[in-house]
């Protein structure tokens, strides 16, 4: 048995006692929700916080799937499990639950958290992509009031997020637009494994059945979950075909920066940037019309 | 006698039949272990017991220049900290591998892996010994470690063991069998001849329970009793009382249910050893339980071979010869665990199931700055690695001859008439009726259809493989005359005991890790004695309560232990005959035996059961002349040869064409282990086994880096496969007996461990043969199949 470092608990009671906490503990304080990343990592004493904010409590005031006419807004306590059986939000992003599918296992889906994923910004993590690609933008509370933080702004390197001391994230609000789908596609060694590379695309079309709008989020091909840049431009307008998909794969794998490790190479790795990316949009496509 | 048996599909366990000897039968041990109610080593608790835990080297090779504990001492919960220096003092900082190297308890002069034990601290509880650990201040001095073990004997490489007088290098031993010359005549008269480097990588048994153990002396009475993670309890009680110099009689070790050993709980470990010192010193319990990362980097590994592969051939297709040159990697001590005359296991069994002219193996093993070990994970002492190359080789020679693989090994393997058979490097097989066995493989998996389908799907642009693996196994060491561990013999006794109420007890040298002996073992007795396996309690694991014998590893339980229990059984139900006939006052020759009772030839009327003589051989009233009462024996078992299981896998994967993604999806196991004594204990084996060799194809390996950081240290970093990575497996079976072994039974523990790796890689070389490749080393995870895809697959090392 792994044993951490001597810590001290406290177990909020309500968002607004969370809050208090860590404004009162300062950078001394972690969160614990699901505690699948931040545990072992104590456990190896990778991490040693001085005291942990445990939020599982809080699930009744944190745990939703609200699916509203202009946007989805996902309480940030809401399990992966939630996630993935929730058939509202599959209809509309489907690649929530393509991705559901991949993280992990039943037991880690039932306790880990979206808000958690997020805010441990491992450069590995699914759903950083998935929300990348939604377009999605981060809800932060602290004390002082309550600030919106857009994915592109909300991570910082590394394990580095948005958020400050004494803040806590509470939601995550996902538009919605029309003639839209998306969907994730990853390389796993073994299933529960982390990515080797993931592709979570999300595309719109116009009247016409043309590419609208593309966003395409990747995993683990950089510090941080990968925003691709430039794929809606190159897309934007034309039909959706093969050619389009290879030039947003030749994008994708242009523009991500990974790193060699025992998952995999670069070279392979900005060839899975491609092929996933690829693949992620040919099955938004087929959803957009209908066939997926 | 073979006979032959595919499972059906609807074939569960029917416990009503409750076979009174061989059958399917449901485990007696699995209904504490399904209801959480086993009893580990970790679930030991004693009055007044301490924890310990141990610091361990952040490098792999560096010299220690000080080392302080006071801050540790400090800690109000810690009650010691004990460093080499201390041991030293004691003459133990040093101990005796099972290969006869030293390795170091804790470390005194340097380290020589990452993860080595340097020092120990014991607590109050779990936690605080941790923390304590974080207070010693350990100065090291950092030296070039030996990481690449292609350059471990180049002459400017750092000098890792030091400690050995005289030692200039990090040569371990050289090694050799089979003619060189014979072997090399007919490789220069030979039409073909391919050869082909081939890497075995580092890999670990990583069993769900780590090890660990709780050691208590008592001062009063001066017995030590060890609680432990052991596969091998009474090998074990003779080392402490050799190496430690405690009497014998005063130790007593006990293996509690072992969460899975797979070869990892073979050695003595300097956890053991620290755990009692710290118990002798401070006259308390200490319990030491690794956790995973410790198992991972300082336990016994398995495999690092790096070998060449030579097989010589006529341009038809008989195989005339098997050569091979191996690089061994054995970590910073030879902490191999085999018999003394055999250094590199039962490696010499290379030439796998074929009819060769000759054969030749020469090895060096070298030390690297890695955790020791060496012979671990489901081996049968290094045939995995034998099996995998020889396997992989007649592959490599059926695509350079265009031929079938197929067809090739039906071309080549020994025929029945054939046995006993001796190999070009000594090992006399059993018995054996190979092409039926891979027939039986071929049909079940349909292969001819299979071969269509890939025609098919590859002028689609599609990757299917499929892959074979044909093995013989050599498990049951061993006869006393070739075989011993450290110069204990490898025989096993056996006590058994029926009570005057017919119940019986067996007394067991082996000790189960999770596969069953408590079933299995009153199986044996009751198909000898007649008496309901319900009846037969199975006593093991405790070295106060069972005979002396080596433990349980390379398979050896059936082959060995389960002679000695057949045979004590014989024993009783001899002595048994003779009671009978005075009860029915014939004699002994009148008298048959049906299982179960013995009744007078030619009038069934007059018969006794088991149960009728146990009674009164206790009982009162005279019994025959010369007869002592009570109804018990003992046996000591000495194999007259090692027992040769073999079988024919296929495996078929496809391979994603955009991500070099591995799915295997079908595999076909067709097995001969002998006599079959429970169906479902062997397919359990099986099962698990050949997931195992999945994950060992597909994901597995220890890596370090550059500076001997072992990058492997979790199970995060270490994979190993669950059941979405493996097919539904289809087993089935022929049945060769062992003409020697008392039941005919050989041994299935390591078989699929053994042959499903050569499978799995052969299928997914055979998807690739469109990248114009013959070989790519495992683990083939995606990323190192897709380099092959491009033609340059890259050895893992």
């Amino acid at each position: 048995m792994q044993v951490p470092a001597p810590f001290e608990y406290r177990r909020a009671t309500s968002v607004e006692d969370a809050i208090g906490l860590l404004g009162e503990l300062g950078s001394s304080a972690r969160v614990v929700a699901g505690g699948h990343s931040l545990l072992p990592m104590m456990k190896l004493r990778l991490a040693t916080p001085d005291r942990l904010v445990d939020i599982n409590d809080l699930h009744g005031e944190l745990g939703y799937v609200r699916v509203e006419p202009g946007e989805v807004r996902i309480g940030a306590l809401t399990r992966h499990r939630e996630l993935l059986e929730s058939d509202e939000l599959a209809a509309v992003h489907p690649v929530f639950r393509d991705a559901e599918r991949v993280i992990a296992d039943p037991v880690v889906r039932n306790r880990g958290t979206i808000g958690g994923s997020l805010c441990q910004a491992d450069p590995a993590e699914d759903l950083s992509a998935v929300c990348t690609a939604v377009d999605a933008t981060c809800v932060i509370r602290s004390a002082g009031g309550t600030r919106e933080v857009p994915m592109a702004d909300f991570y910082r390197g590394p394990f580095e997020t948005a958020v400050g001391d004494g803040e806590l994230l509470i939601e995550v609000r996902v538009p919605r637009r029309p003639r839209g789908s998306s969907a994730y596609e990853k390389v796993e060694r073994r299933a529960g494994d982390w990515a080797v590379a993931a592709s979570a695309a999300a595309l719109w079309l116009d009247d016409d059945g043309r590419i609208a709008d593309v966003r395409v989020g990747l995993s683990a091909v950089g510090p941080n979950t990968t925003a691709i840049e430039g794929i809606a431009d190159a897309l934007r307008g034309r039909e959706p075909s093969e050619e389009a998909y290879a030039q947003a794969g030749a994008i994708a794998a242009e523009r991500c920066n990974p790193v060699a490790d025992l998952r995999g190479s670069v070279e392979y790795k900005r060839h899975l940037a491609d092929e996933l990316t690829r693949r992620a949009l040919r099955r938004a496509v087929a959803r957009c019309r209908g066939e997926g | 006698m073979t006979t032959l048996g595919t499972r059906p599909l609807d074939s569960f366990a029917d416990n009503d039949q409750k076979p009174v000897g061989y059958g399917r039968m449901l485990r007696k041990e699995d209904p504490r272990f399904v209801r959480g109610l086993g009893h580990y080593c970790d679930d030991i608790q004693l009055p007044g017991m301490l924890h310990m835990a141990i610091l361990r080297s952040p490098f792999a090779h560096a010299r220690i220049v000080s080392i302080d504990t006071s801050r540790a001492l400090a800690h109000p919960k810690v009650k010691a900290v004990v460093t080499g220096a201390d041991l030293a003092e004691k003459g133990l900082a040093w101990m005796p591998t099972l290969s006869n190297d030293v390795q170091a308890v804790l470390a005194t002069d340097k380290v020589r892996f990452q993860g080595q034990e340097v020092a120990i601290v014991v607590a109050e509880d779990r936690y605080s010994a941790r923390d304590g650990l974080e207070l010693i201040d350990v100065q090291y001095d950092p030296l070039p470690p030996v990481v690449d073990v292609r350059h471990a004997l180049d002459p400017d490489a750092p000098v890792i063991r030091d400690d050995l007088e005289g030692k200039a290098d990090n040569h371990c031993f050289d090694w050799e069998t089979g003619d060189a010359a014979a072997t090399q005549a007919v490789f220069d008269r030979a039409e073909v001849v391919v050869s082909q480097d081939i890497v075995y990588p580092r890999v670990h048994p990583a069993p769900m329970e780590t090890c660990g153990c709780v050691a208590d002396y008592d001062r009063v009475s001066g017995k030590l009793t060890l609680w432990t993670t052991s596969q091998a309890p009474h090998a074990h009680r003779t080392l402490y009382a050799l190496v430690a110099g405690l009497p014998e009689h005063k130790i007593r070790v006990v293996s509690p249910d072992i969460g899975g050993g797979f070869g990892n709980k073979v050695p003595i470990y300097p956890g053991y050893v620290c755990a009692i010192v710290a118990s002798l010193v401070l006259h308390k319990p200490v319990k030491w339980m690794e956790d995973r990362s410790e198992n991972l980097i300082s336990t016994g590994f398995a495999r690092d071979y790096l070998m060449r592969g030579e097989i010589a051939a006529t341009r038809d297709g008989k195989i005339l010869a098997v050569r091979t040159n191996v690089l061994a990697d054995h970590g910073a001590f030879n902490g191999t665990a085999a018999p003394v005359k055999y250094p590199a296991g039962f490696f010499g069994v290379f030439t796998g199931s074929y009819d060769l002219e000759a054969a030749y193996c020469h090895m060096t093993a070298v030390y690297t700055n890695k955790a020791p070990g060496g012979v671990a994970y489901a081996c049968s002492f290094r045939i995995t690695e034998a099996v995998y190359l020889v396997e992989r080789m007649v592959d490599v020679l059926a695509r350079e001859l265009d031929m079938d693989p197929a067809e090739l090994r039906l071309r080549n393997l020994i025929r029945p008439e054939q046995f006993p058979y001796t190999t070009k490097t000594g090992w006399v097989y059993d018995s054996g009726e190979y092409e039926r066995a891979l027939r039986l493989s071929m049909e079940t998996a349909g292969y001819e259809d299979l071969r269509k389908e890939q025609a098919e799907r590859r002028a689609r642009g599609e990757l299917m493989g499929i892959g074979l693996s044909f093995f013989t196994e050599a498990v049951g060491a061993g006869p006393r005359k070739d075989m011993d561990i450290l110069g204990l013999g490898m025989a096993d006794g056996c006590e058994l005991t029926v009570h005057p109420t017919g119940k019986a007890v067996v007394r067991l040298s082996v000790q189960t890790q999770g596969q069953g002996h408590e079933t299995t073992f009153a199986q044996i007795v009751a198909e000898e004695l007649g008496i309901p396996p319900a009846d037969i309690e199975v006593v093991h694991g405790d070295t106060d309560q069972t005979p002396f014998g080596l433990g349980t590893y390379g398979s050896r339980s059936t082959p060995v232990s389960g002679a000695a229990a057949a045979m004590v059984a014989r024993k009783v139900r001899d002595k048994a005959r003779i009671i009978a006939s005075g009860m029915l006052e014939v004699s002994v020759a009148d008298l048959e035996w049906e299982k179960g009772a013995f009744q007078v030839k030619g009038d069934p009327t007059r018969s006794v059961t088991i149960q009728d003589v146990a009674m009164r051989a206790y009982g009162a009233g005279d019994l025959p002349e010369g007869v002592e009462g009570g109804l018990q024996a003992e046996v000591c078992y000495n194999p007259e040869n090692l027992t040769y299981p073999f079988g024919a896998y296929i495996c078929v994967v496809d391979v994603d064409p955009g991500t070099g993604a591995v799915k295997v999806r079908k595999f076909v196991a067709i097995d001969d282990c002998g006599t079959r004594i429970n169906e479902m204990i062997i397919e359990g084996q099986v099962h698990g086994g050949l997931t195992d060799g999945v994950g060992m194809a597909l994901m597995e390996m220890i890596a370090f880096d550059e500076d001997g950081n072992c990058l492997s240290a979790s199970l995060m970093d270490y994979l190993i496969p669950t059941a979405l990575e493996v097919p539904d497996w289809q087993t089935g079976h022929t049945v060769t007996p062992s003409p020697h072994h008392p039941i005919g039974a050989k041994g299935i523990g390591e078989s699929a461990t053994v042959g499903s790796p050569p499978a799995v890689v052969n299928a997914i070389v055979d998807a690739l043969a469109p990248f114009g490749i013959r070989h790519a080393d495992m683990p083939l995870t995606p990323s190192r199949v897709w380099d092959a895809m491009q033609g340059h697959p890259l050895p893992p090392v």
